[in-house]
């Protein structure tokens, strides 16, 4: 499997070389040689999946890794970019396929800012729990109302076709490099977002609200902001999701489970690093695959279904665990230390 | 609706404040935690689902009633101090939203090991309580209802005897008011700890039989920490008058919600209408119902 972890870096890290050429040499990589030496399976299975939770990483990391207000309602912000880019697409002829995905996005920031509201006046384990109203009500909604999904009467539709100007992104690898183009857009958006001003007053509001204050951060504004544009990526994650992963549209897959799911990307891979979202995410998509392969090779039939999902279930959380306590800066602070080591740098 | 049939009201109304009593059942484990050690324990509903599991199996392998019972509140125990051991304590000093995530990977761990022990089918749980409804000038109540109800009120008169007049309750509050005071003091935190966790699942073991007579014992029963959640917002994390007092208002306003606005909303609001109450109330008043008004919510 040395393919996947291949663009599972597309971002930087300090090297000695220019700090833009090892993510630019990931994407080429992604674009150039992916493509060509992946087969059918491992993109379907494992990369686009990875893409998709990857880039919903980066949304909730910009809002609980940069500004520091924890969701557990992310899964519901991806439902709202799926079923809004259902919709637009269903509903306004001719639409082109990236003003759907925007106007999508958008609708997922303007829920994000509804639901980001209590943030104003809770904080901590109050605001964590409120985002749960979020993940529930979303989910009570799509289902409830047939309108959302066209009155389909399972509830679960085919997404629509992918296409921009007459060129249709269809099979396993023009689903894939429709989706990495997404990503790689939105990662490079977030990297210059934390780096600017804006970036500047999530931290400060994350690492002392009072001082942020007192330094002139507007931190109600600073706060909404995060809401709406991790909303806003974690929307287009959900259309990414829907329309390039599974092909269907339907409330069922963004559960409470997902919103966990991406949650411990980010805290496998690191709070507040654009690179962990991406090794969290690999980390969460391909190890159930390697588990099951490992539990049936040495267990044989005994390790059926049921005992996988179980044990699959104490892993991830021990490796929670694990990571909180040894390594609390995640998979992208483990990276560093071995990228240092290999160059022989070692610490004062 | 042509008339309002009061008797019809009451007997809503009382269900839910009923029902209410058992979101409070789970809401005290968290505050008990909560209280000493500033931890929101999301692990809760997984310990509740592990002591019913534990309780159940060993009843079907024809383990007597009261050797089940005392079976499990050993394995709590030792779960307890085993918690404390290998996540708390490593963990010591580390902002309380990473000591919740941990409990979110906890939570995880409990869940897979109780079922890959016990299985995943559904467990019927039979306390011997029937469950006829009871007739009480004019309004029918659950009798189940009614011993949970008395069981609630039991635990929270012990939990208040322990907090407020015995030794370890004394100790308890120095750790929940400054744990570095009770450091200084001499107070052994780490035993301290293990004893509240143990306290928490046996707790969860109360709460889990009872909700687990309700729903029958599965998975789904890890869940009704969704339940307590809410609880605990509009109570406030730290007080367990507030559990109690957050519980029957969400329990009542629940039910009533759903009979009488039921067809507004098109029905099945049960999975967020409770949250939209505590919202509400804490965008009025943002310290809660009993939490602590100097802190923070934070």
């Amino acid at each position: 499997m040395a393919n996947v972890a291949a663009p599972s870096t597309s971002n930087s890290f300090s090297w000695q070389v220019p700090a833009w050429l090892a993510p630019l040499a990931v994407v080429v990589a992604a674009f150039g040689v992916v493509p060509f030496v992946a087969s059918p399976y491992v993109i379907e299975a494992i990369l686009l999946p990875f893409l998709a939770l990857s880039l919903a990483a980066v949304g909730l990391n910009i809002l609980t890794g940069y500004a520091g207000q924890l969701s557990l309602g992310s899964a519901a912000f991806m439902a709202v970019g799926a079923f809004a880019a259902y919709n637009f697409n269903l509903r306004v002829d001719g639409l082109p396929l990236i003003v759907t995905i925007i106007l999508a996005g958008a609708t997922a920031a303007a829920i994000g800012i509804v639901f980001g509201l209590p943030s104003l006046r809770l904080k901590g384990f109050y605001l964590a729990v409120s985002t749960l109203a979020a993940q529930f009500f979303v989910q009570w909604a799509l289902t409830k109302f047939g309108w959302f999904s066209n009155n389909s009467p399972s509830g679960v539709i085919d997404a629509p076709p992918l296409a921009i100007a007459g060129v249709t992104f269809d099979g396993a690898v023009g689903r894939y490099l429709f989706a990495l183009s997404v990503v790689t857009v939105l990662t490079a958006f977030a990297y210059r977002l934390v780096r600017s001003q804006a970036g500047r007053n999530f931290i400060a509001v994350r690492d002392n609200e009072l001082a942020a204050r007192v330094l002139g951060v507007p931190v109600l504004r600073t706060k909404l902001l995060a809401f709406a544009i991790s909303s806003f990526i974690i929307g287009i994650a959900g259309v990414l999701w829907a329309f390039a992963y599974l092909r269907t549209v339907e409330p069922h897959g963004f559960n409470l489970d997902r919103s966990f799911q991406i949650l411990f990307i980010i805290i496998i891979g690191g709070l507040a690093t654009i690179r962990g979202a991406f090794f969290g995410a690999a980390l969460i998509v391909v190890f159930p695959l390697i588990l099951s392969r490992l539990g049936s090779a040495v267990f044989g039939t005994v390790f059926d279904s049921g005992v996988l999902d179980m044990s699959q279930r104490i892993v991830i959380g021990a490796l929670i665990i694990i990571f909180l306590i040894a390594e609390p800066d995640g998979l992208a602070a483990l990276w560093d230390r071995l990228i240092k080591r290999a160059h022989g740098r070692t610490e004062p | 609706m042509t008339g309002f049939d009061f008797t019809f009201f009451l007997e809503v109304l009382v269900g839910g404040l009923l029902s209410g009593v058992m979101y409070s059942l789970v809401a005290i484990g968290f505050v008990l935690i909560y209280k000493t050690s500033g931890v929101l324990n999301f692990a809760q509903g997984a310990m509740l689902l592990f002591a019913a599991l534990t309780f159940v199996s060993l009843v079907e392998r024809g383990v007597p009633f009261a050797l089940a019972l005392a079976i499990t509140f050993l394995v709590m125990v030792l779960l307890g101090i085993t918690i404390e051991r290998t996540v708390l304590r490593p963990l010591v000093n580390k902002p309380p939203i990473t000591l919740f995530m941990a409990t979110l990977g906890l939570s995880y761990i409990i869940e897979g090991a109780a079922q890959l022990i016990w299985g995943t089918q559904v467990h019927g749980l039979d306390l011997g309580i029937d469950d006829t409804p009871l007739e009480i000038s004019g309004i029918l109540i659950s009798k189940f209802d009614l011993f949970a109800a008395a069981v609630a009120a039991t635990m929270v008169a012990v939990l208040t005897v322990l907090f407020r007049w015995t030794r370890v309750g004394l100790a308890f509050r120095a750790v929940a008011d400054d744990q570095f005071a009770a450091l200084a003091v001499g107070l052994r935190l780490p035993r301290i700890w293990a004893t509240v966790w143990t306290a928490a699942g046996l707790i969860a073991l109360v709460a889990g039989l009872l909700w687990g007579a309700r729903l029958g014992v599965q998975f789904s029963l890890s869940l009704v920490v969704l339940k307590a959640l809410p609880v605990l917002v509009l109570g406030g994390f730290d007080s367990i008058l507030g559990a109690i007092v957050g519980g029957l208002l969400i329990g009542a306003s629940e039910k009533l919600a759903e009979v009488y606005l039921g067809d507004v909303f098109g029905g099945g609001i049960e999975s967020w209408f409770a949250y939209a109450i505590a919202l509400a109330f804490l965008l009025i008043r943002p310290a809660g119902l009993f939490g602590q008004k100097l802190v923070e919510r934070a």
